[in-house]
């Protein structure tokens, strides 16, 4: 009793846990929220310049169109320089505008492959959640047998049984990344089936699809966002990996995995451009997708980004 | 053996936009004990009870920093000297059985302690069978881990951990609630073995009636500072000073039972004055002016301009 | 009454891992065949290969009779499960062996280079997270995060690559290709001549899984040093090296050692495109081989292989719990 009176008298003074400020002070209230919107600004920045980036990539060969594409004997294996930012190949090609054509072909493909994946994964992990019992058990089973198999092996199988090329990539990666997403999602719904508005629909006799549509959605799409932009790298990087071993996207479509597997052929002769290049340029969209992703979870969701 | 004057212990902390604040958490805080007595610290949470053993202990986070002065027997205690004589001649029994490794043997962890204070490796495991012995605790229960403990085993091994240690000032942090009333009772009685022992103990709590149970002297704290010291007989003979202190034993269920209206002020708005004045029935134009000292008042002490001889 | 105890609950364990894994297997059978059965790949065809101008319709309609084909797809199924069961999993077209076989030659020369990589990655995620976790913060902390998050955007074929350039190319402190000098019989190759061809590959490898286990050691480490154990164990005078030693390594080894069983999936398909930059004749190599030159079997032989491999990744796991934590007991829940 006397522990109760005590602590109940108590104001919080734990030093550890953030001050709730004092709410009256109008000047220091002001100067928060224009911090926060300082801070929301610098996200949507953040934003903006790696969707432009990225944007940049994917459109850049319709604006360099054919040019320094076409052999030239007298300019070939040149190293990196003012004229070839990332030098030039065995057929005198500019490497940065082979290493564009072909990133920017590997996002497309990528891109297509991972909203393919995240549509599956949204549908199963709804389904899941909504309807429970033996749907969710099933789908439960199929994640975990996706999980008993190595990602890669699992790609190249799923990508050599229907046939391999552009449709074999993009089938294979779409087909094994939903499952992360549809856990989420399920679990979300899960959350959301507990939450008391939606008990009270169930009790008023609305069915599943019309809770779902109605309760679940305007909650989930935010997650979703963030997990398919999430899903782009992972895609990106597999995309790349098929086409580099060779069982992806055909040699006469030069995508970026194609261009990092023929530099294999030319490595001992010491043009490393050929290979290192490229591969910058990959690693640097894959980090802008990284980055694009937590800088829109930490806009539509602060709670999970407060490092 | 200790005593504390005008303690204050002040965070820096980065509120958004990495702007600087302080926050005084503890403000003129006084208290002394001496070798063979308990003294209890009182007080509601956020009065600076725990943090006033971290300071001992030299354990405070990072961003804490220190004010007034520490003397244990006769010597300034600089947090170089705390971090010297912790676990050593200082020794804190922790709250409960999570301040004990999960993955680690009782036995190992006693161990550890025992040698942390200066023990060959040899010595130390006989002193954990020693002090095993002493409070009836198996040589099977060296071998267990913390969960497998009942409650009143994992008290006698938490006690256990200062005992190993010989340490001359031990310091019990909220070692009650909780508890079964049985064990409570043990557990205060093992900390009165201490101070007849020959060791000062300072028992940290706001269960004021354990406190009466064993304490000769209570510290009472509020909002970070030290409003009155007062004989554990005091209370029963209604020999108290200052008027939070009277409110607190009002409070109790077996007195009057009326809870002390209002809160302590936030350590970001301590009032210029008294801290307690803004929920004191004797409030005046000088306890808002001026911070009142601590005075000698009826043998004991109290930080009060009205309190009377 | 412990050691019974203990063998029952390791009789529960065993008896649930063996049921659990036949069920997968069982999964995996029906994925892999209905898989197969609806790809447009003419297995007639991709066993015949370029030889298809010199075969008679007639010929192929034997073939096709021979393998089955003719028959309803279920019963095609339980015909293939059946000789599965009895350990044949057919022969490989591109090796001319049996598939059993492949995969263990291909598998041994693949171990030693997954082994090398699995520790060097465990030791050093390990280690670096330790230290970028205790010293929080400070520059070496942000130096190893940035380090880490790097490495898990990275193309592992391009670090693969990036490595063959350094140490091959331009040092030339490695061999460029393959499992053995050119020209060296498998037989004559001497031990330092495979650890000198095994050790690149390996490293590249181990590359890849650095990144997560330091990141996750780094957090927990982190957790841990803010937990009241700690917190009590410095008020005992515990330096922060020896709360590490004592304290932070015991508790930060369980979920290092689960991730780590869990990296063998990622392990093995990095495998796969590792053994492809460097030309090392393993299961991946082979995997890859399978999938280019249509060799059906040998393909659903390590898709069968690889997630027997997982599996036991995982049940490795699950035996380690209880040998760290005291509170998890084998075939039981947490007693807590």
């Amino acid at each position: 009793m006397i522990l109760m009176t005590l602590i109940a008298n108590a104001p919080n003074r734990s030093p550890k846990g953030s001050p709730n400020g004092s709410p009256k002070s109008s000047p220091k209230s002001s100067l928060k929220a224009w911090r926060q919107n300082n801070r929301r600004q610098q996200t949507i920045t953040a934003i903006a310049i790696g969707s432009i980036f990225l944007l940049g990539i994917i459109v850049s060969p319709w604006f360099l169109g054919e040019s320094g594409l076409t052999t030239v004997l007298t300019d070939r294996n040149q190293p990196p320089s003012w004229a070839h930012l990332f030098g030039t190949d065995w057929l005198g090609r500019d490497m940065l505008r082979r290493s564009l054509h072909g990133l920017s072909l590997s996002l497309r493909v990528g891109l297509l492959a991972a909203s393919i994946s995240a549509v599956i994964g949204t549908g199963l992990g709804l389904a899941a959640g909504t309807f429970g019992g033996w749907v969710d058990a099933v789908i439960i089973w199929i994640v975990d047998v996706f999980f008993s198999l190595p990602h890669l092996v699992l790609l190249i199988l799923i990508a050599f049984a229907v046939g391999g090329g552009t449709q074999g990539v993009i089938i294979a990666v779409a087909l094994t990344h939903w499952t992360s997403l549809a856990r989420v999602i399920r679990a979300e719904v899960l959350q959301l089936s507990n939450a008391d508005y939606v008990q009270l629909s169930r009790h008023l006799g609305k069915p599943s699809l019309w809770i779902a549509r109605h309760h679940m959605v305007p909650h989930i799409v935010p997650q979703l966002l963030v997990g398919l932009i999430l899903l782009f790298p992972h895609a990106i990087l597999h995309e790349a990996a098929l086409s580099f071993v060779g069982i992806g996207l055909s040699p006469h479509l030069p995508a970026i995995g194609i261009i990092l597997a023929e530099s294999m052929r030319h490595l001992s002769t010491g043009y490393w451009w050929l290979g290192v290049m490229p591969g910058v340029l990959l690693l640097i969209s894959v980090k802008a997708f990284d980055w694009l992703g937590e800088n829109v979870r930490s806009l539509l969701d602060p709670k999970t980004s407060q490092e | 053996m200790l005593s504390i004057s005008n303690l204050g212990v002040t965070f820096t902390q980065y509120d958004q936009g990495l702007r600087r604040k302080q926050l005084a958490v503890i403000t003129d805080l006084d208290l002394d004990v001496k070798a063979g007595e308990v003294v209890a610290v009182v007080g509601a949470s956020g009065s600076g009870k725990s943090l006033l053993a971290h300071a001992l202990l030299g354990i405070l986070p990072e961003n804490a920093a220190l004010s007034g002065t520490m003397r244990f027997k006769g010597e300034i205690l600089t947090p170089e000297r705390c971090r010297a004589l912790r676990g050593k001649t200082i020794a804190l029994i922790p709250q409960s059985i999570g301040y004990l490794d999960p993955l680690m043997t009782v036995g190992g962890q006693v161990q550890r302690v025992a040698q942390l204070a200066g023990r060959a490796k040899a010595e130390a495991s006989a002193s954990v069978s020693k002090t095993f012995a002493r409070y009836n605790l198996s040589e099977t229960v060296r071998d267990r881990y913390p969960f497998q403990l009942s409650g009143g085993m994992a008290r006698r091994v938490l006690v256990s951990t200062a005992v190993v240690t010989q340490a001359q000032l031990v310091i019990a942090d909220e070692p009650t609630p909780g508890l079964h009333p049985d064990v409570v009772v043990e557990t205060l009685n093992h900390l009165r073995e201490l101070a007849v022992e020959g060791r000062g103990v300072i028992l940290i709590t706001h269960d004021i009636e354990a406190a009466l149970q064993i304490a000769d002297r209570v510290a009472v704290f509020y909002a970070g500072t030290t409003v009155e010291i007062a004989a554990a007989k005091d209370f029963l003979s209604g020999n108290l000073r200052h008027p939070y202190t009277q409110a607190l034993w009002r409070s109790l269920p077996q007195n009057e039972f009326i809870p002390v209206p209002g809160n302590q002020p936030s350590p970001e708005q301590l009032p210029v004055g008294c801290l307690f004045s803004d929920r004191c029935d004797w409030v005046s134009e000088t306890c808002t002016a001026e911070r009142p000292q601590l005075r000698e008042l009826r043998s004991g002490w109290v930080r009060c301009v009205h309190a009377k001889g | 009454m412990r050691i019974k105890a203990l063998l029952i609950g390791a009789t529960i364990f065993a008896a649930q891992k063996l049921l659990r894994l036949g069920l997968l297997l069982i999964a995996v059978a029906v994925f892999t065949f209905v898989l197969l059965s609806l790809s447009p790949i003419d297995p007639v065809k991709a066993y015949i290969g370029a030889d298809m101008m010199q075969i008679s319709p007639e010929q192929q309609a034997l073939i096709a009779e021979r393998w089955g084909l003719d028959q309803p797809i279920w019963s095609r199924f339980l015909d293939w499960l059946g000789q599965l069961l009895q350990g044949n999993m057919g022969t490989s077209l591109v090796f001319n062996q049996p598939v059993s076989q492949v995969i263990a030659l291909r598998f041994q020369a693949s171990l030693q280079m997954l082994a090398i990589a699995w520790f060097l990655s465990g030791l050093l995620g390990l280690g670096l997270g330790i230290i970028a976790g205790a010293l929080q913060g400070r520059w070496i902390d942000r130096l190893i995060r940035l380090y880490a998050y790097t490495l898990a955007s990275s193309p592992t074929f391009w670090v693969a690559l990036l490595l063959l350039i350094v140490f091959a190319v331009s040092f030339k402190v490695a061999p460029i290709c393959c499992a053995a000098p050119p020209g060296v019989l498998s037989g004559n190759v001497t031990f330092w001549q495979h650890l000198h061809h095994l050790l690149l590959p390996a490293v590249a490898l181990s590359i890849i899984g650095i990144a997560n286990i330091t990141l996750h050691t780094r957090q927990k480490l982190i957790d841990v040093l803010h937990s009241d154990y700690v917190l009590f164990a410095q008020a005992q005078g515990e330096s922060l090296w020896n709360i590490i030693r004592y304290h932070g390594f015991r508790n930060i080894l369980l979920p290092a050692i689960t991730l780590q069983f869990a990296s063998l999936s990622e392990l093995f398909g990095g495998s796969v495109l590792v053994e492809q930059v460097f030309a090392y004749p393993g299961l991946g190599e082979a995997t890859v081989q399978a999938a280019l030159r249509s060799d059906i079997p040998l393909l659903v032989g390590i898709v069968f292989f690889s997630a027997l491999f997982v599996y036991t990744g995982n049940t490795l796991a699950d035996l380690a719990y209880p040998l760290i934590d005291p509170r998890i007991q084998l075939g039981g829940q947490r007693s807590l």
